[in-house]
């Protein structure tokens, strides 16, 4: 396999973890709303956080982690750019 | 000033103008206490900020092709954050968004979630692919990866449709804040508004509507936060408000069992002469409401928002600027970082304003006093004047229910300072938050519209022979054209009849996300593929938005519509974005796959080092 190959089979995969993250924050965590609710974060109930702060501040999480991640991948197969690029 | 070290000093330039207008903000606050009028500090912030992001527009001025359309690719990575939040986040954001909460409570706050999620989409499947590319608008993305004038036509059909819904929504907020803020007639403001806007991109495109949006949310962040944080401190929710409302919650959800959750009757509200627009509280603020339908409720209007997010022209574009491909994945963080800011604020300060009026224990509460007491309240009266507030004794007991008061949402932006006993100059700065927020949302889409009917249709289309000053000629020609119809359309207040923002959002998700994704994703994706999947796509989804909305379908279907599976007009793009895959993945492979040059073209865009697939002059 090319190390083009390799790289996008990587950039593949990390893309799909990036994505299942998404869906758990935005979609799976949402459809046990009424049983989220009973437990409480903060003093909030979990479900209404989650909605309101929570999930938000878990996508720039994922986004700052995911960039980080991406750019290591990218020098391990020498596509980095340079600065001045 | 714009010229060699202009980017090294950014940070300095920014933080200075940050510095200069707190300084403004003191001085407004002094004023007041010298006893200028309330309605001169509304007027001098709007016309103070307005002139600085003109005076920025100016000296942005460009006569190059790529500083116009893509702001000569070096916008640092954060500054381009700060920007796109800026761009993101409209007049309705800012001044509608926390009143969405304060009615419709964790049922609404699914916009919240979609409107942020769907930046994890944008970083993931399009930002750094797009970058790489080189292109200048979205539809040259789509043109050149298919080939062809027909795809490249297509794409900038739904791009204009897409757009200009949203656009005139923002015109419009950008009118009434100007109307209200210097006391003139809403059509009057329109046009202030439009003109200030023009001011801002037309004479250095990509480049001015950067650094003026850079700007933009410097101002309507200061104008959200300070008041979130003040009126908490002063009605005893804590000084995070963020991390401290939990019991603030808690106490909201009693005083709903203490006053009941009344729905009123259509009949008794008509009777009553409730003005249009106006609404009250009838569901929980916390609670979950039970039931499969409303979990689907929930999710499906996440899924519209974060694909639509994703799929956003103007939104796409931002990341076009960026240095490399790395700094475009960075900007994306962020970007939502800095909407974070604004969105985690909302809720708290709906919880705030509602207990506020709410909490019969606090000074400024309102419901379960006598009617005639709270008529006599000084901010009850001038926004009734204004009919933002209503009540309607439907029992006739003298006494304020839950269900006999009305607002408009806004009225939770704008008055919520007031009510908390903040100086005017806070509501002189919150106009001049609302003011930032609608123009670099409106700066960002008219440009968007403009760059591909200029781009996309006369240069790459119509004449490819054209010198850069024609088409910089064309480009900014076509701004004014699309500001002035977006205002046009706006000073006639049709924006009930073009109907939500959301429609934008679910326009662009039939039409153009899987072309977008597949375009990078995908090798096998044909051009015929494409053309057929956007088409199907927006067309599939107008017609079932045509059918299940009912202002469209008692004209044209004869009658009022059950939304299918619950998909109702704000949720459209549910029907337009899977057909659109469906029937390009169909096409794709019925037709012949692409040639090897395309396949090579899509393997380099997947790379970030090398050349960009398009010249840095195209």
């Amino acid at each position: 396999m090319s190390n083009k190959d390799a790289y996008w089979n990587k950039t593949k995969n990390h893309m799909i973890v990036t994505l299942v993250l998404w869906a758990f924050f935005s979609l799976v965590i949402f459809m046990f709303g009424s049983e989220l609710n009973t437990m409480s974060f903060l003093g909030y109930p979990l479900a209404y956080y989650m909605t309101a702060q929570g999930s938000l501040l878990a996508f720039v999480i994922i986004l700052f982690w995911t960039a980080n991640k991406q750019e290591k991948i990218d020098e391990e197969h020498g596509f980095s750019e340079r600065e001045d690029d | 000033m714009f010229k060699g070290d202009f980017i090294q000093n950014l940070p300095k330039i920014y933080g200075t103008y940050t510095g200069g207008f707190i300084v403004f903000i003191i001085l407004m606050a002094l004023a007041e206490q010298a006893g200028v009028s309330a309605k001169n500090i509304g007027v001098m912030f709007v016309a103070f900020t307005v002139l600085i992001y003109a005076l920025i527009g100016y000296l942005s001025r460009t006569i190059q092709v790529d500083a116009y359309y893509v702001a000569g690719r070096q916008v640092p990575t954060v500054f381009n954050g700060m920007a796109t939040a800026a761009d993101w986040m409209s007049g309705a954001s800012f001044v509608a968004l926390a009143g969405g909460v304060y009615f419709g409570g964790y049922t609404y706050m699914a916009f919240l979630v979609g409107w942020t999620g769907g930046y994890v989409l944008v970083a993931t499947l399009m930002a750094p692919y797009l970058r790489k590319f080189g292109c200048y608008t979205v539809p040259d993305f789509i043109g050149t990866r298919y080939g062809g004038n027909a795809v490249r036509a297509a794409s900038v059909f739904v791009l204009f449709i897409a757009s200009f819904t949203y656009v005139t929504a923002q015109i419009n907020a950008t009118g009434t804040i100007a109307s209200r803020a210097l006391g003139i007639p809403f059509e009057a403001g329109v046009w202030v508004g439009l003109i200030s806007i023009l001011i801002c991109s037309m004479l250095g495109g990509m480049r001015a509507v950067t650094w003026t949006q850079v700007a933009q949310y410097i101002v309507l962040i200061i104008a959200y936060l300070i008041p979130v944080f003040w009126i908490s401190s002063n009605v005893g929710g804590g000084i995070f408000p963020h991390l401290m409302l939990g019991d603030e919650v808690a106490r909201l959800g009693e005083l709903e069992q203490q006053f009941g959750l009344v729905k009123n009757s259509a009949a008794d509200m008509k009777a009553a002469g409730v003005p249009g627009g106006l609404k009250y509280i009838s569901g929980t603020h916390s609670g979950v409401p039970e039931g499969g339908m409303a979990v689907w409720k929930y999710l499906s209007l996440a899924i519209c928002m974060m694909v639509g997010t994703a799929s956003l022209p103007h939104i796409l574009m931002r990341y076009f600027t960026t240095p490399t491909v790395r700094a475009a994945r960075k900007s994306v963080a962020w970007s939502l970082f800095f909407i974070f800011l604004l969105y985690s604020s909302a809720p708290m300060l709906a919880t705030l304003s509602k207990l506020a009026l709410m909490d019969p224990n606090l000074p400024t509460g309102i419901i379960g006093k006598s009617i005639s007491e709270v008529q006599s309240i000084e901010w009850v009266q001038r926004w009734s004047e204004v009919k933002q507030v209503f009540i309607a004794d439907f029992n006739g007991d003298g006494i304020l229910q839950l269900n006999e008061w009305f607002m408009r949402g806004d009225v939770v932006v704008l008055a919520t300072p007031e009510v908390a006993g903040l100086p005017f100059v806070i509501s002189g700065l919150v106009f001049a938050g609302g003011m930032a927020a609608a123009m670099s949302t409106a700066d960002g889409l008219v440009l968007a519209i403009s760059n591909a009917l200029s781009h996309d249709i006369y240069y790459k289309i119509i004449n490819p022979k054209a010198e850069t000053a024609k088409r910089l000629l064309v480009a900014r020609t076509l701004l004014v054209i699309i500001g002035a119809a977006g205002a046009y359309i706006a000073s006639f207040r049709l924006t009930s009849i073009l109907g939500s923002v959301a429609w934008a959002f679910d326009f662009a998700m039939s039409g153009l996300f899987f072309p977008l994704v597949l375009g990078v994703w995908w090798k096998r994706a044909t051009r015929e593929g494409a053309i057929a999947g956007i088409l199907s796509g927006i067309i599939s989804g107008t017609l079932y938005l045509t059918w299940v909305f009912p202002k469209f379908s008692v004209p044209i279907w004869g009658g009022v519509n059950t939304p299918f599976l619950g998909i109702d007009h704000l949720r459209f793009g549910l029907i337009g974005a899977p057909i659109c895959l469906v029937v390009m993945v169909v096409v794709s492979l019925m037709t012949k796959e692409p040639s090897p040059a395309t396949q090579k073209l899509v393997d380099d865009t997947r790379i970030p080092t090398g050349k960009a697939i398009l010249g840095k002059q195209h």
